[in-house]
């Protein structure tokens, strides 16, 4: 070691660092009305804002995007996020002008194509689910939850059973389940698993009675297992008059061949962004329907779209907004994420009661290959037939190699590594879904580097503790990150 | 199938490694009588129906570009987004990316999103800001709840003025359902007109938070500092849910002393798209930024000693602290949050200054033309930025079946919301209308002037 970095290099200047006072990258018409006197008193002194000319911003944001790895870059097995493929048109279709350019509090009359294509999909659901009713309101999975446990506290408070308190969670759930019932100041009970994966169903049992709102069940689970004793598990807590929610986030193993509404589920949220294709835009926007059985139709957050008046054979029908008359009240601003159900929509129309089924059969026989191709290497601790993940250990007996070294190693075969350290009841876990869009020939290569990296483990495991070493940057150090806290690159002092 | 590659014979090596002899194996686990439901769906169309499908729906709209002229905001603002946004939106490094969680290979959508940050601090004048709530409605509630956890549920009380957005009004009382907070200020529907200071008197010592609005919900401008100097007496919160655009202009929430400044970002760079995705912004003082929901980006260093950026505070996050967590928060509103960097990078100072001020002019063009009508006047006095309010002399439902009929969206009905504000219409203008626009506007209106 001849010298210590003191500063440390700078792969891509932030936008502030490349302003140039008085560029702009935009100029705006003179204003074609005179001008009116601002009031002195309220306006601002400064508006400290970078300058650049456009060209500067797009060579920033493009060179930003290539420190990215994306689904249209390579393969992305991050389990329970189901990475799928976003299809090209699906983006052209959300930008059509009739759609882009409709403000949401049109009158009806003007937006009927966008309260047809609504009411459309909101039937389409409620047929792929076995739903009775859907809102489309909700902007994401958590966002569904939240609204499907209000609609739960409701429906017990209007009967009059106020002593139901208490959610059942098991303990394989996604952590946004218990926070979901804890902002509705539930009491979030963990029901844990048996050893084949299932719910435990004597440990339910013992939790089932008067004081129970109902159980969150994501099925297939986050093990990607199908719950050998669903039905039980759902008459279980029906017998004690709980509700069942359905987390939908694994709906991608079942669409075409199971509906969860069938076997009893009460209420489901749906993630467009993951079993319906559309894209995840580094974090949002997502999309969370809510389907509900019938007895909690009238508590959907309002307004749904229906129709006003019936059409003839001639004559469309009059779609409109429809008010639930028990409804919880509104989830968010206007109507939800329009241009999400658009791409939505699109999928399914393309995809038709039989493509759909070939995207869960495909889903589920790309991740059973992965296990086949991996369990003889990697530990997976509930081996039996899995649906559209599976969970392995990401340890080997006698090594210090941990599930976060392989998961850096994989991106220096450009592989995105598979979700680690969840679900919490897996030691090390790597939890792995492959999604439907990925050949056969991805999926080998993907396995053949895992059987490398067991190898490297234990030859060379110091490559993999100091992984990876082909990407932009190394191993950040999170510690620094959360001591310093530095969120932001402009603050009011520098002013 | 359409996306998906595998052909049969790939699918029967498959089937061959993993030991079953058809896919139909595979589902053992459901049980037989509710497998393979004969679902009624229209047959699947290939890429090129779907798209004459789609075009047809999209033309059953009537769209505010091509086919109405509109003064309609209330909230979702039509305003010009240069091309060089979407042209950074559509890479597929941006649109097809995951949540950042791999610090080592989402260095773009990291750094974009603490650009964003830095952004809207800014533009607030506050210390730290999330990387995005869904839209301004669920903002406001976060806001909520984050001063219920400041308090740890010991301050009960939540003070909100009327003249906050209808809808982000009814969002907050549908999220605190379970939490056991009681909710005032908005109950005198009676008096919408009244000064958001009114509420001043509702502030005790067991109020978390004050909500208000800026430019509020009609459009009127207020200097709150004396307001927030009342809540902090008594020690209390006070958010402002603010328009971006108006802070090109106006003195920032931040100066006034605010706590928390929240409020909807489609302006910057986002369209109209009926509704969503929008974008929540949310920003606050750096010493609540542990009681804040969401995702946060901070800068680091990697074991080169290169900068680089990756999430943290994570620990306050549900999947970690599941039932404790601030919120269930989960996504935020990523690829929006990049469009409005983008947006706020191409304008920089001098563009958002000169959007703003063009709206400004212009929407006081439109005020001073319409107040001149017979029978129209402006509903209140005070400075407003470019939406305002303006009673009619006939009943809404008639002028705006009027205005329609002649291609124009005249506004939104206050009486919607505000029994009081009956045949009063919340207008907006943007540098989108030109004054020939307004002046037609203003001509269509005279005719219903007459009887």
């Amino acid at each position: 070691m001849t010298e210590t970095l003191t500063l440390p290099q700078v792969i891509e200047p932030t936008i502030f660092e490349l302003s140039s006072p008085g560029r702009t990258g935009v100029t705006f018409p003179e204003p074609d009305v005179p001008r009116s006197d601002l009031p002195a008193e309220l306006l601002r002194a400064d508006l400290p804002l970078p300058e650049l000319a456009e060209v500067d911003v797009i060579r920033h944001f493009m060179h930003l995007s290539h420190l990215n790895y994306s689904v249209d870059g390579g393969f992305y097995p991050l389990g329970s996020c189901t990475m799928k493929y976003n299809p090209k048109i699906n983006e052209d279709m959300a930008r059509l002008p009739g759609f882009l350019f409709t403000h949401p509090l049109q009158p009806i009359e003007t937006v009927q194509g966008s309260l047809a294509l609504m009411y459309t999909l909101q039937e389409w659901l409620k047929e792929i689910s076995g739903m009775a009713a859907v809102s489309l309101q909700p902007a994401a999975g958590a966002h569904g939850e939240l609204t499907g446990v209000l609609i739960m506290r409701a429906y017990h408070r209007d009967r009059g059973d106020h002593r139901r308190t208490k959610m059942l969670i098991p303990d394989s759930a996604h952590g946004t389940n218990p926070a979901s019932s804890g902002m509705v100041g539930l009491q979030v009970v963990q029901i844990p698993s048996d050893s084949r994966g299932n719910v435990d169903l004597n440990a339910l049992k013992a939790q089932c009675d008067e004081t129970v709102v109902g159980l969150m069940l994501t099925n297939p689970n986050t093990l990607g297992l199908f719950d050998e004793h669903l039905e039980e598990v759902i008459r279980t807590v029906h017998e004690c008059g709980g509700l069942v929610y359905g987390d939908g986030a694994n709906l991608n193993a079942l669409v075409g061949v199971m509906r969860p509404g069938d076997i009893g589920f009460d209420i489901l949220h749906f993630n467009l962004h993951k079993t319906f294709s559309t894209p995840h835009g580094g974090g949002g926007p997502g999309s969370g329907p809510v389907g509900v059985a019938a007895h909690l139709a009238d508590y959907l957050p309002s307004p749904i779209v229906g129709i006003i008046e019936e059409g003839t054979d001639d004559l469309a029908p009059l779609f409109g907004f429809i008010h639930p008359p028990r409804s919880i009240g509104r989830v968010k601003a206007f109507h939800g994420h329009f241009g999400v159900l658009v791409r939505a929509y699109t999928y399914i129309a393309m995809h038709g009661a039989e493509g759909l089924r070939a995207v869960a059969e495909n889903a589920v026989l790309n991740a059973n290959y992965l296990r086949a191709r991996l369990q003889d290497t990697y530990h997976i601790p509930y081996n039996r037939v899995c649906m559209h993940e599976f969970v392995a250990e990401g340890r080997f007996p006698g090594s210090d190699v941990r599930a976060l070294d392989i998961s850096k190693r994989l991106m220096d075969y450009d592989f995105h590594p598979p979700t680690n350290y969840f679900p919490l009841i897996v030691h090390e876990a790597l939890m792995i879904e492959p999604t439907e869009t990925e050949s056969k020939r991805t999926l080998d290569a993907f396995a053949d580097a895992m059987l490398r990296i067991a190898e490297e483990a234990r030859t060379q495991p110091e490559l993999l503790h100091e992984a990876p070493h082909r990407t932009p940057v190394g191993r950040v150090d999170e510690v620094k990150a959360a001591r310093d806290l530095v969120l932001c690159c402009w603050f009011p002092e520098n002013q | 199938m359409t996306y998906i590659p595998n052909t049969p014979r790939e699918q029967a090596e498959m089937l061959a490694t993993i030991g079953v002899s058809s896919i139909e194996e595979l589902f053992q686990d459901i049980p037989p009588r509710y497998r393979y439901p004969k679902l009624n769906l229209p047959p699947a169309l290939s890429e090129m129906e779907a798209a004459a499908e789609l075009k047809e729906l999209a033309e059953n709209n009537e769209n505010v570009r091509d086919h109405l002229i509109s003064f309609l905001g209330a909230g979702a603002y039509f305003h010009y987004i240069p091309a060089a946004v979407d042209h950074i939106l559509r890479r597929g490094e941006f649109y097809t990316a995951y949540t950042p969680y791999q610090p080592e290979i989402s260095q773009g959508t990291l750094q974009a999103i603490f650009e964003y940050q830095s952004l809207m601090c800014a533009l607030t004048g506050m210390e730290v800001s999330n990387a995005s709530h869904y839209d301004g409605a669920t903002a406001v509630a976060e806001a909520v709840n984050m001063a219920y956890a400041v308090f740890r549920g010991k301050r009960t009380r939540i003070v909100i003025s009327p003249s906050v957005h209808p809808q982000y009004r009814a969002v907050v009382r549908t999220y605190v359902q379970g939490m056991g907070l009681e909710l005032v200020g908005d109950e005198s529907e009676a008096n919408a007109l009244q000064s958001p200071f009114e509420i001043e008197s509702l502030i005790d010592p067991n109020t978390a938070l004050v909500i208000v609005q800026y430019p509020d919900f009609l459009g009127r401008l207020y200097d709150y500092t004396s307001l927030v100097q009342v809540a902090h007496a008594q020690g209390a919160l006070v958010c402002i849910a603010a328009n971006p655009t108006a802070l090109a202009l106006f003195k920032t929430p931040g100066e006034m002393g605010a706590d928390i400044v929240v409020g909807e970002a489609q302006p910057l760079g986002i369209p109209l798209s009926f509704g969503g995705p929008y974008l929540g912004y949310f920003t606050t003082r750096k010493q609540y930024v542990h009681k804040m929901a969401g995702r946060l980006v901070g800068e680091t260093v990697d074991q080169r000693g290169q900068r680089a950026y990756v999430l943290t505070l994570t620990a306050r996050e549900q999947h970690i602290k599941r039932e404790r967590a601030t919120s269930n928060i989960c996504t935020n509103q990523g690829l929006m949050a990049l469009a409005a960097a983008v947006y706020l990078s191409l304008l920089g100072k001098q563009g958002l200054r000169q959007v703003a001020e063009l709206c400004y002019h212009k929407a006081h063009y439109a005020a001073q033309r319409l107040s001149q009508i017979p029978g129209f006047s402006l509903a209140y006095r005070e400075p407003f930025f470019h939406e305002f309010a303006i009673r009619l002399p006939r009943p809404f439902e008639e002028v705006q079946h009027h205005l329609l009929e002649h291609g124009i969206l005249g506004g939104y009905h206050l009486g919607a919301d505000y029994p009081s504000l009956k045949d009063h219409l919340l207008i907006a203008v943007t540098e989108m209308n030109t004054r020939e626009e307004i002046d037609y506007f203003c001509e269509v209106l005279q005719e219903v002037s007459h009887d």
